[in-house]
């Protein structure tokens, strides 16, 4: 078995990997095509626009590695009409510019998109420094912030179109080198989550890189006579609440997966969700515990948290267990 | 004011004599003592050291339309130090952005003005602050967008001195210069001091003039209470179409225009003055008027 290693997702070396690794770069390029206030900014991440930049370099803004400056300069442009994407590394444009994020796009109710990329653990072996592990929490408080997670490469652009028309400000958490989910992109509608499989034994509910660990332990599953409803929680805010309670009803027990830190991800958001309407369904998560992170090449990393298809079905068995 | 003059265009330069701009700063002291006096407590001497800079810019130097506060093509102000948003309410009101009786209400559960300026709900205020070290940049934006769309308006952006050691600041200033934005104006409030004492004890600033230069800004140092230097400087603005971004450092001193703050300015970057204190300095500001 060979080792794992980085795979390098700053080099559009080849249009096939570039677009597996920066599906974000692809569909900015596409969806400016179709809205001439759409403008790209990006605080040293060039490379990723690097399409964009050779189609509209009039409507490409570099800021260096300012990421503060950046979302504060992007509130002042989209006073003037503009609809700026910010590019960022997402533990420096959430974690860092949470208050710049809060202040003068949230409070503000300005169209501002920032494309967190790298998110997660998918950084890997680079250092704590570079995971993104409690961005979702962080967007997810500040009032007025639509979150959303793309599942795979496709479903950037759908949510992308999905969310271009929205007021406020819209925080996209692209997981780079996520399995593929869907065949071609899906229409996903505001606010509401993908069902992506039938079943009434258990619920799965996944988002990002968690989404096809979900189905493809899905898949699994049925080979063990267990048939899993499944849901892509692509929006995070707002959330498909309907969809929660429906399935939660029928199924009885729920499992959350995530590339995110237990406090304050998906796995809380569908607890509390469970707690409120009261649906009395047994709670099982998966995501990353709250304690000192390990580093290591992505690979390892999601092998050693558990974020894997095996260890979701070994999950899905525990629960269905009651354990 | 009728609806037909609220909507005509107050021009950049326009005629205001030195007496009736001074007049005016006094007037906005007046206002701001009487509105911290009915909120409980304000900043009181933070907003004096600025009262030349707001009366001559609302009444000599932004390009306004004040029955229009979206109008594309008006100049824009931000005020980065968004604590002294008391002495802009005043201002906003005279000029007919909204009804003088706002002011009856300012702090109050749902009134549309407080202590700091909140975009969303007053009329004519062109940003948000509060957050000191935002505005630098969220003004460099603004510029940028009218660069990009081919507008003439000029962004104006008034900060503290104290402000200026927060590190967002310079990569504003680094990236408006980088992207050589002539119709930018930083106008500095130097008035020395910060919320807990004199601003460069707690961290030097200086030398400002030679720092923004050293950025790549055209910086004029000027006192920052004197209206005719002041109306000088905004009518020799360089066209907004040229390349280095303007820094006015307006030195000034912090409770300007009342003896007891100038004296003791730090006592009153926030506080209430007590009955008889609040009618003392109404009479030696109203001696001015």
């Amino acid at each position: 078995m060979s080792t794992p290693k980085m795979v390098d997702v700053f080099t559009d070396a080849e249009i096939d990997t570039a677009l597996a690794t920066n599906p974000a770069g692809y569909a900015i390029a596409a969806m400016a095509d179709e809205d001439p206030r759409i403008l790209t900014m990006s605080a040293d991440l060039g490379a990723t626009l690097a399409d964009f930049r050779e189609k509209y370099p009039d409507r490409y803004l570099e800021f260096g590695i300012a990421e503060t400056n950046s979302i504060s300069v992007a509130a002042g442009l989209a006073t003037c009409g503009y609809v700026p994407y910010i590019y960022s590394m997402s533990p420096f444009g959430v974690l860092k510019c949470a208050e710049q994020l809060r202040t003068d796009v949230a409070y503000t109710h300005l169209p501002v998109r920032l494309v967190g990329r790298l998110t997660g653990l998918a950084m890997g072996y680079f250092g704590t420094s570079h995971h993104a592990v409690e961005d979702i929490a962080v967007a997810r408080a500040i009032t007025g912030m639509t979150v959303v997670t793309p599942a795979d490469s496709g479903a950037v652009l759908s949510l992308m179109r999905s969310t271009r028309d929205v007021a406020g400000p819209v925080y996209l958490r692209i997981a780079e080198g996520a399995e593929p989910v869907y065949e071609t992109p899906p229409d996903i509608e505001f606010g509401r989550w993908p069902h992506l499989r039938d079943g009434n034994d258990v619920t799965l509910i996944a988002h990002g890189l968690g989404t096809g660990l979900a189905v493809r332990a899905a898949a699994r599953l049925e080979s063990q006579g267990i048939e899993a409803d499944v849901y892509d929680a692509a929006y995070l805010k707002p959330f498909d609440e309907e969809a929660i309670v429906e399935s939660l009803t029928r199924t009885g027990r729920v499992l959350t997966v995530e590339d995110h830190s237990e406090v304050g991800g998906l796995g809380a958001l569908v607890a509390e969700v469970s707690g409120r309407r009261k649906l009395g369904a047994d709670l099982s998560r998966l995501a990353l515990p709250d304690v000192d992170l390990e580093v290591g090449v992505p690979a390892e990393l999601y092998e050693y948290y558990g974020l894997t298809a095996d260890n979701v079905v070994r999950r899905t068995l525990a629960l269905i267990d009651g354990d | 004011m009728s609806v037909e003059t609220r909507h005509h265009t107050l021009d950049r330069g326009r005629s205001a004599p030195p007496d009736e701009l001074r007049r005016r700063a006094d007037w906005i002291r007046l206002k701001t003592v009487e509105l911290i006096d009915q909120a409980g407590l304000g900043h009181y001497s933070s907003t004096f050291s600025c009262a030349e800079i707001f009366a001559t810019l609302y009444y000599h130097a932004l390009r306004l339309r004040p029955g229009e506060p979206e109008w594309p093509d008006r100049d824009r102000f931000l005020l980065g130090k968004g604590h002294v948003a008391t002495g802009l309410w005043p201002v906003l009101a005279d000029l007919g952005y909204f009804p003088e009786e706002w002011l009856g209400r300012f702090g109050k559960v749902g009134s549309p003005l407080n202590d700091h300026p909140n975009m969303r709900l007053a009329p004519g205020i062109d940003f948000s602050s509060g957050a000191l070290g935002h505005n630098m940049s969220v003004a460099t934006g603004i510029a940028l967008a009218g660069r990009m769309s081919g507008h003439d308006y000029r962004t104006f952006v008034v900060t503290g001195d104290g402000e200026l050691q927060e590190g967002q600041v310079w990569e504003a200033v680094m990236a408006a210069s980088h992207y050589r934005l002539g119709n930018l104006v930083a106008i500095v409030d130097a008035n020395g001091f910060s919320g807990a004492g004199p601003t460069s004890d707690a961290m030097n600033i200086e030398p400002l003039g030679e720092r923004f230069s050293a950025f790549g800004w055209h910086v004029e140092e000027i006192d920052g209470h004197d209206v005719e230097t002041l109306c000088a400087t905004f009518d020799a603005l360089p066209d907004p179409g040229s390349a280095k971004p303007v820094c006015v450092i307006a030195r000034t001193r912090k409770g300007k225009g009342v003896a007891m703050m100038e004296q003791a300015p730090q006592a009153w970057h926030l506080g209430l003055l007590e009955p008889d204190q609040r009618d003392a300095v109404l009479l030696e500001i109203k001696g001015r008027l």
